[in-house]
């Protein structure tokens, strides 16, 4: 929070003052998935089902997480086949 | 200027009209039935006989009526409506967005009774609920300053450091219904007093812009604010009212200049030297002048406190002006079920509990659903007054005044 600007500097009549690719959603979620790339089978179905467009596949085949923009809602790993992700708490 | 203004016969609707048109605004949007009054439908004779450039917007709600309002105010427009009771209800939700836009807006409330029961009549049921949605209110004794609080509130609401929403609030038909001399400025005076529209500029995502929504320098207005922004935003909401106090005394000044009338945020009366004093709002504080003058004839030294803004509240200048006075009466138009006195009375409270000199302060609920405020029973909130200052204590802290048993 420390980073963000105090009202005194904030534009009057809550207007953004940057655009949203710069309006990291990423710190809303109170846990973040861990993908175990020994067990993936690189069939990318978190990449689809990820409903905030977070999940990114790598060169490799393998897939990343966006943790600026994941909410952890947790979708991916339930849908995961292969039972490789997990959630984690956020400390 | 004083020499070249015009005494016309008006009622309060047709004074808040009358001083509409002179202003000229580029919108006026509203829902002209019941509980609508008066007001849009002699603006939207204006609009049709060609006396000013307002687009009148008719639409199928008041919460429409705001709504329209909202996005005229967004694109840099003026705008203004009217409302009473029920009508400004349905205008809750977007009253908070308006003020939270920072959108000047200036909007009569016409105080009536909110129904229920189903009521018309006067009482400050309607806006005092409003009192926490960010709006400026100003309440007013008379059709004349009805007619003077509708052109302040333009340069009061659009002032760099203010930037809010205002209600005029007039007395449903002991001002709107009743006809009175009011003095007019000429045409000419108005449009220059208030102006063009000032905008403040604002950092928005692609860079510095005006505080309004022009496709040359886009905004993004009204986006999502959650728990890491909202409360920096109400914060700054706060301030934009602590700043209103100053510009709300500052406008009337320069209007004083103009009309030779001025107001201010409070206006006391005979207090300098009184043992007894009444707090009040709108038009009953003319009858309460009419029972103090009586009541210094007959040698009690009672006075009066007329609170003109009630949002912002001028916490100081009710302190300077009623601290040394023994007992103090406050009249609530209005009640708020279940809380310790009615909406005046808790605020008048609030202001001297870190005093070290205060009144005593007792409330009087009175003429809840257009129950008359007569000078009988404003003389007998006197008398209860002198009870209190002779025993030196409150026996009784809230009074419903002018109800049977």
């Amino acid at each position: 929070m420390s980073e963000k600007p105090g009202w005194r500097e904030l534009p009057r009549g809550a207007v953004s003052y940057k655009s949203t690719e710069e309006y990291e959603t990423g710190d809303w979620g109170i846990q973040f998935p861990e993908i175990d790339h020994s067990k993936c089978t690189k069939c990318m179905l978190c990449h689809f089902f990820c409903p905030e467009g977070a999940i990114r596949v790598r060169e490799d085949g393998y897939t990343e997480v966006d943790l600026k923009y994941c909410k952890g809602c947790g979708i991916c790993a339930e849908e995961c086949p292969a039972k490789c992700i997990k959630l984690v708490l956020k400390t | 200027m004083r020499e070249s203004q015009i005494l016309m016969g008006m009622n309060g609707d047709e004074a808040v009209a009358y001083a509409t048109k002179q202003v000229n605004p580029d919108v006026v949007a509203a829902y002209p039935i019941t509980p609508q009054t008066i007001i849009v439908e002699r603006f939207s004779e204006y609009v049709a006989d060609g006396e000013v450039e307002t687009e009148f917007v008719p639409v199928e709600s008041e919460h429409s009526a705001l709504s329209s309002c909202v996005g005229a105010a967004a694109v840099g427009g003026r705008a203004f409506t009217a409302t009473a009771a029920n009508g400004l209800a349905l205008m809750w939700e977007i009253t908070y967005i308006a003020s939270s836009l920072r959108l000047p807006i200036v909007m009569a409330v016409v105080n009536r009774a909110l129904s229920g029961p189903i009521n018309i009549h006067n009482d400050h049921s309607d806006s005092m609920g409003a009192r926490d949605s960010g709006w400026i209110q100003i309440y007013c004794e008379n059709s004349q300053e009805v007619y003077d609080a509708c052109i302040e509130a333009w340069r009061i609401g659009e002032h760099p450091d203010v930037q809010l929403p205002v209600m005029v609030c007039l007395d449903g038909f002991t001002l709107s219904h009743t006809m009175e001399n009011v003095l007019t400025l000429p045409d000419g005076a108005v449009e220059e007093f208030v102006g063009d529209r000032r905008f403040i500029t604002v950092k928005g995502h692609m860079g510095e812009a005006e505080l309004r929504l022009d496709p040359e320098t886009p905004l993004s207005m009204g986006p999502f604010d959650l728990q890491d922004y909202y409360f920096e935003h109400k914060r700054q909401q706060v301030e934009a009212m602590d700043e209103a106090l100053r510009v709300i005394p500052e406008v009337d000044a320069e209007f004083s200049k103009l009309s030779g009338r001025s107001y201010g945020l409070i206006h006391p009366y005979r207090l300098e030297d009184a043992d007894i004093a009444v707090i009040g709002l709108g038009s009953t504080m003319g009858t309460v002048r009419y029972v103090v003058d009586g009541l210094r004839k007959e040698g009690v030294k009672a006075g009066l406190l007329k609170i003109r803004a009630f949002r912002p509240f001028p916490v100081e200048e009710i302190i300077e002006a009623v601290r040394d006075i023994p007992a103090v009466g406050v009249l609530d138009k209005a009640t708020s079920l279940g809380a310790p006195g009615g909406p005046l009375y808790e605020e008048v409270k609030t202001t001297f509990y870190d005093e070290s000199d205060r009144p005593l302060i007792a409330d009087y609920i009175h003429g809840l659903g257009g129950r008359d405020a007569s000078p009988s029973l404003i003389r007998s909130i006197f008398k209860g007054l002198e009870d209190i200052r002779s025993r030196g204590e409150v026996s009784e802290k809230v009074t419903y005044i002018g109800v049977r048993e």
